[in-house]
């Protein structure tokens, strides 16, 4: 089972899961973790008191116990959001941790192997995997060489080489050898991999808050104490109202509609929806197959300002591929074309299939029976640096066609007593000079001409950058290159910048550089060299496919390994900073129409003289049935806007790549004015149903 | 209205924009230890005031020891003034013979001069000597608004600097403020008020025949001194217990007209130095607008519920209370702009507005006395609210929000917060609780909705530190003299030392560059939502008090019946 999967927001099994979680939330001692709600909770406690106690005193309210009732609903609905963000995550990340436990350990003690179970492997530990076995735990390949299957994370089925030494020594645990034996050294701790910290940070009794969920959580505990102070002084100020209307003090501010104001005007909607919030975001990155280590990371992503991309991978295709055909002095272009490609035909590397396919689409120049021809193919070595093909004509002279690096042809040519013109040095040092690579063709003594060798930028990805642009995101394009191959680069993908000839010790600085100026990086890496650039980056991505260091230092995991991600984990950070500001935004707008509701009905005998009505009648401007219907629709919306926001809390607001400003607007349309107008229809609506 | 009463507030509200940069930008050179042209005059007092006290100049501190010199500086004044009253009859300058202050109202005094808040419990010319009012009273008028405004450099520094815990010298602040830009501005302005025909003498109090025969004790004094001061510094304690409506405080339409302007000059115009010392002055004039935007939209309403016809009076005007030399527009122009600006010197009593008026000025202070507000205060306090608004919204465009290249965090919200409460705190309290015990309901003068809004008002002026009366209060007694005291020490440095608490911390932060992806807070979108957030804070926390006090009132004032 791949962590890739989707799971449909409220799938039957998960909701019944959530239904019983949200009771065994009402614990108190998990409760008190989210004020807001603990006060409702509380609340909800003191008016079912009031309830009970009316009965045994013969004055049973009905009004009093559907507050009560829908005040509990509150508190559930708040747990049952968090309840089904969780089991969403979990369920995710359950399969994965399935795998491990069941798995035993072949430990080796010296020069013997003992099997133990995989949960008490220990940071240091050797164990030996054999085809067929599954990796108990996360780790390094110290000796040997296997392929493994990684599907059981990545969702990719092609098996991949692990192998000692070099960039591709980590393994995963849950993954599993399909040939060959490796020794491996485990490196995490148990129920410390990666899987395991992915599921603390989707648990809620276990989750650390991030920190502008702190942040925001003290926001919200402070507007609830400052209405706590509102809702806890009305009563003196009515008792001097009643006393100034000349109504008797026992007509004061019952309990239950104090509780019912005070949970109206806290921000119960974002404190109800805040913990889903977050661990809803961990669960999208989840499913992009990126596992956080912790959740200040994806915060920071949504920080991020400007991104470390390397070139190879990320900006460009891996491979270069074959532009254009420069034919020497006194060769059509043709011809050189058709020899290219003939030379090529069996050469599998990308570069030969490029230059297969760039002459079909040039010249028309088909692939031919290569029989027919008594065609050698030569492969590519080291040590002669060209391939080709020999072939024999139709009048039967043996022809050899060769292409490789400049210096390889012209001994070759040279060897055969031909001539490599000056020309054709030109042609390649140009190249050579715009950051492509010449590859020079040759049949017999004759120089054909040039191939173009170029980097290929990957389609859409300078679109990409201008979105990143648009969000106030700066690019630096890291590469190897010379600076004049890396600029001609740089400016066709449209990067902002770049740094050419960069050893890790130059992106280690250029980080320092960039954070000393108050910037937040974003990098992602595979080697172990990049470990030290990975551990500074604000955010450091490490791709799965690297080594175990890389994956160490850095803060998340890319289980796909695609270099891309870095853009799409900085999306999913912004689109949880956004979800938590537009439900705030929501929550506090909401209030004006409840004091709407709520002050008239309670205030209607005031000064009210001999009809009942009192002046503050003119506040109900919704025209609500009775004050006990009014504060009791206020109620009730309050409850039920919990459960209407969970799937937006669950999927996060729509994300766009737009500027600051145009983001702001278009939130504050949709959650500050929607948020003022929403109650004002909601409330509305169930009152006239109450009253029906 | 007429259109005079146009011209008039047109006239205001241009000279206050004009003035606005020329003031601010003289502020910031002082502030930043740039040339200006008082430096050859009063550059020299300066330095024998460091040397005089021994205090080097260039010595920074961090944002505790900054704190830590400003309470006791202030803790200093207060005991100082309190001694003085209470052995009122043992000091000098005191012809009228006035004996000895109860110790309740010394504290309460005291504490409200030192808070630059100058609520006044008792009248000043049956109380006070002319030592006291001078060397108590208008020593703590002048450093009172010095220490807001230091409190404010703190800030700005906090904001604009990177990487330090260094904050600058509160001693050094504090003299500039005061040596620069308070003295001058009062020696020019009482000067003024001399040729206007405020009184300013040491003669005893003179009695007269009236016309009718009665005979009247008519006060004297170095008024025109203190009420330079008063109006400029946004302390507002009057010299007579009439305030601005007593003829020897202000007897003409032009001092009337200049008194009103001088409430708002310097906070005003502190927006423009805040912007030039942040490295751009749109934020400044960002802030300006809000706060312009905001005081507009009261002075609008209260206008209109003056002037507009009601159930008992009809068209007649409500004069009751305004003096007839001033008329409706100006008092409310003067009643606005006062209790917005956290002044608190009235030309009317608030006591007698109608009912809608009295609800904006209480709303004005109730608002946290963040709408041009007092001395370095109304800007510090605004500034609270920005960083709010900045949080919430700022999330809305996907990043950790941050004013001006600062990320705000759980301190700095919590800081917010905390300055937010204390003054709510106070109002809400200490009202509930006069509003139900004996104590609190014997100072009460009127009944109905009318005497929980002048309860709600004494404390709201409290907390706001702004000073101004419904004056159908009698507040000089042990329960309102403490709780009222109380009132203004919570509202002062319950957000003072919240204020140097953030400043502190965001002096260690880095500054984020600007970028697309950044929340402004320079345009009108930020400026629409700062005005919002304001409303709603304020709004939703006093609505339910106030439906029950002004909104009551005037909805009962439009049936007929009032209290």
């Amino acid at each position: 089972m791949s962590a890739k999967q989707n799971i449909s927001l409220f799938n039957k099994k998960l909701a019944l899961q959530a239904i019983k979680d949200s009771f065994t939330k009402l614990n108190p001692a998990l409760l008190i973790k989210n004020p807001v709600i603990f006060i409702v909770a509380v609340g909800s406690l003191l008016t079912t008191i009031v309830v009970i106690t009316g009965i045994f005193q013969g004055n049973y309210s009905s009004f009093n116990l559907n507050i009560a009732i829908w005040l509990w609903f509150t508190v559930l609905f708040a747990n049952f959001s968090e309840a089904i963000a969780e089991g969403r995550g979990k369920a995710q990340a359950e399969s994965l941790r399935k795998n491990r436990t069941q798995t035993i350990a072949r430990k080796m003690e010296g020069r013997q192997e003992i099997a133990i179970n995989a949960t008490e492997l220990k940071k240091g530990d050797i164990v030996v995997c054999e085809a067929g076995d599954v990796i108990p735990s996360d780790g390094e390949v110290i000796e040997g060489i296997a392929s493994v299957d990684e599907s059981a994370i990545t969702g990719e089925s092609a098996p991949v080489i692990r192998e000692s030494g070099g960039d591709r020594s980590a393994v995963t645990g849950g993954t599993k050898v399909i040939s060959d034996r490796v020794l491996i050294r485990i490196t995490s701790e148990p129920g410390n991999t990666f899987i395991d910290r992915m599921i603390s940070l989707v648990e809620g009794a276990k989750r650390q808050k991030t920190p502008n969920e702190i942040a925001l959580s003290i926001l919200i505990s402070g507007l609830t104490i400052v209405f706590l102070l509102a809702v806890a002084t009305l009563p003196a100020f009515f008792s001097y109202s009643l006393a100034a209307s000349g109504l008797p003090g026992t007509q004061n501010l019952t309990l239950p509609v104090l509780i019912a104001l005070l949970v109206c005007l806290i921000p119960t909607t974002i404190g109800g929806l805040l913990s889903a919030i977050g661990i809803s975001g961990m669960d999208r990155l989840l499913q992009r197959n990126v596992i956080a280590t912790s959740g200040r990371a994806i915060e920071a992503a949504g920080d991020v300002d400007v991104l470390l991309l390397d070139k190879t991978g990320t900006i460009t295709l891996g491979n270069r591929m074959a532009t254009n055909f420069v034919p020497a002095e006194g060769v059509t272009v043709e011809e050189l074309a058709d020899a290219a490609q003939f030379s090529s035909l069996s050469d599998e590397t990308p570069e030969g299939r490029s230059i297969v396919i760039l002459a079909k689409e040039q010249f028309n120049i088909r692939g031919r029976e290569v029989y027919q021809l008594n065609a050698t193919f030569i492969p590519f070595t080291a040590q002669s640096r060209m391939s080709g093909v020999d072939y024999t004509s139709e009048d039967g002279t043996v022809h050899v066609i060769r292409k490789g690096s400049s210096e390889a042809i012209r001994s070759f040519v040279q060897n055969n007593n031909g001539f490599y013109s000056q020309k054709i040095q030109e042609v390649v040092s140009e190249l050579a000079r715009q950051g492509a690579t010449p590859l020079v063709v040759a049949e017999d003594k004759r120089v054909l001409g040039v191939i173009h060798l170029k980097d290929i930028v990957k389609g859409g990805i300078k679109q990409r950058f201008a979105e990143l642009r648009k969000m106030g995101i700066r690019t630096v394009m890291i590469t190897g290159d010379n600076s004049l191959t890396a600029a001609a680069i740089a400016a066709e993908a449209g990067v902002d910048d770049f740094m050419a000839e960069a050893t890790p010790e130059d992106k280690l600085h250029r980080i320092r550089e960039e954070q000393a100026n108050g910037h937040l990086v974003g990098m992602i890496g595979d080697g172990t060299n990049d470990a030290p650039a990975l551990a500074q980056a604000d955010i450091g991505i490490a791709m799965n496919t690297g080594t175990q260091a890389a994956r160490e230092a850095g803060n998340m995991v890319d289980l796909d390994s695609n270099p891309t991600k870095l853009i799409e984990v900085v999306e999913v950070g912004k689109q949880l900073l956004m979800t938590r500001g537009a439900l705030t935004t929501f929550s506090i707008a909401n209030d004006v129409a409840k004091y709407f509701a709520i002050i008239p009905a309670i205030a209607i005998s005031l000064y009210s003289g001999k009809n009942g009505v009192g002046p503050l009648s003119v506040l109900n401007i919704m025209h609500l049935g009775s004050p006990q219907s009014a504060i009791l629709s206020a109620v009730i919306f309050n409850a039920i806007i919990i459960v209407m926001l969970i799937p937006l809390a669950l999927k996060g607001v729509r994300y766009k790549p737009i500027s600051a400003n145009a983001a702001l607007t278009r939130n504050l349309l949709i959650f500050g004015l929607g948020g003022i107008l929403a109650p004002f229809l909601g409330i509305k609506l169930i009152d006239l149903l109450i009253n029906l | 209205m007429t259109t005079q009463d146009f011209i008039q507030i047109i006239l205001y509200f241009t000279l206050l924009i004009g003035l606005t940069p020329i003031l601010g930008n003289f502020m910031f050179k002082v502030f930043t230890g740039e040339k200006h042209f008082l430096l050859p005059v009063f550059g020299r007092l300066e330095r024998w005031t460091y040397s005089f006290s021994g205090i080097n100049p260039e010595e920074e501190s961090n944002w505790k020891s900054y704190t830590i010199h400003l309470l006791l500086f202030n803790l200093t004044g207060f005991i100082f003034l309190f001694l003085i009253q209470i052995f009122q009859a043992q000091m000098p300058l005191n012809p009228a013979n006035l004996p000895n202050v109860s110790w309740h109202s010394a504290f309460n005094t005291s504490v409200s001069f030192m808070t630059n808040t100058n609520w006044q419990g008792y009248a000043g010319e049956t109380t006070l000597s002319y030592f006291v009012q001078m060397i108590g009273l208008t020593v703590q008028n002048f450093v009172s608004a010095a220490t807001g405004i230091a409190v404010l450099l703190a800030l700005v520094r906090g904001l604009s600097r990177k990487s330090t815990d260094q904050l600058g010298s509160f001693w050094t602040d504090l003299t500039r403020s005061t040596l620069y830009v308070l003295l001058p501005l009062s020696i020019l302005f009482s000067v003024v008020l001399v040729g206007q025909g405020v009184v300013q003498n040491f003669k005893t109090y003179e009695t007269v025949q009236t016309v009718q025969g009665a005979t009247q004790v008519i006060p004297q004094g170095p008024a025109a001194s203190q009420i330079a001061i008063k109006q400029i510094g946004t302390n507002g304690g009057g010299y007579f217990n009439a305030n601005s409506a007593h003829p020897f405080e202000n007897p003409t339409p032009l001092s009337n007209f200049l008194e009103m302007l001088m409430i708002l000059l310097i906070p005003a115009a502190l927006t423009y130095t805040y912007g030039k010392m942040v490295g751009s002055t749109r934020q400044g004039w960002t802030i300006f607008t809000a706060m312009l935007i905001l005081l507009l939209i009261g002075l609008s309403i209260s206008l209109y519920a003056e002037y507009s016809s009601n159930a008992i009076f009809g068209k007649l005007p409500l004069m009751e209370g305004k003096e007839t030399r001033f008329g409706i527009t100006n008092s409310i122009l003067w009643s606005t702009t006062t209790t917005a600006a956290s002044n608190g010197s009235v030309n009317a009593m608030h006591d007698s507005l109608s009912p809608l008026a009295g609800m904006v000025a209480m709303i004005n202070l109730m608002l946290g006395e963040v709408i041009f507000g007092g001395v370095g205060a109304g800007l510090y306090g605004m500034v609270i609210f920005v960083i709010l608004t900045v949080f919430i919204a700022g999330l809305m465009v996907g990043r950790t929000p941050e004013y001006l290249g600062k990320k705000i965090q759980k301190f700095e919200v919590q800081m917010a917060i905390i300055a937010v409460l204390a003054p709510n705190l106070v109002i809400l309290l200490f009202a509930a609780l006069a509003s139900v015990t004996a104590p609190g309901l014997t100072g009460l003068n009127n009944a109905g909705p009318h005497g929980l809004s002048e309860i709600l008002y004494a404390y709201s002026s409290a907390a706001g530190n702004n000073g101004s009366a419904f004056a159908g209060l009698n507040a000089n007694t042990v329960f309102y003299n403490l709780t009222l005291g109380a009132g203004m020490l919570i509202g002062r440095f319950g957000i003072i030392v919240p204020v140097l608490a953030i400043a502190g911390s965001m002096a260690k932060k880095n500054i984020t560059p600007t970028s697309a992806g950044t929340f402004h807070t320079d345009n009108w979108l930020f400026l629409g939502l700062l005005i919002a957030v304001i409303l709603i804070v304020g709004g939703l926390t006093h609505f339910p008090a106030l439906s029950l006090g002004p909104i009551s009132e005037h909805l009962l004032m439009n049936k007929g019946i009032t209290f």
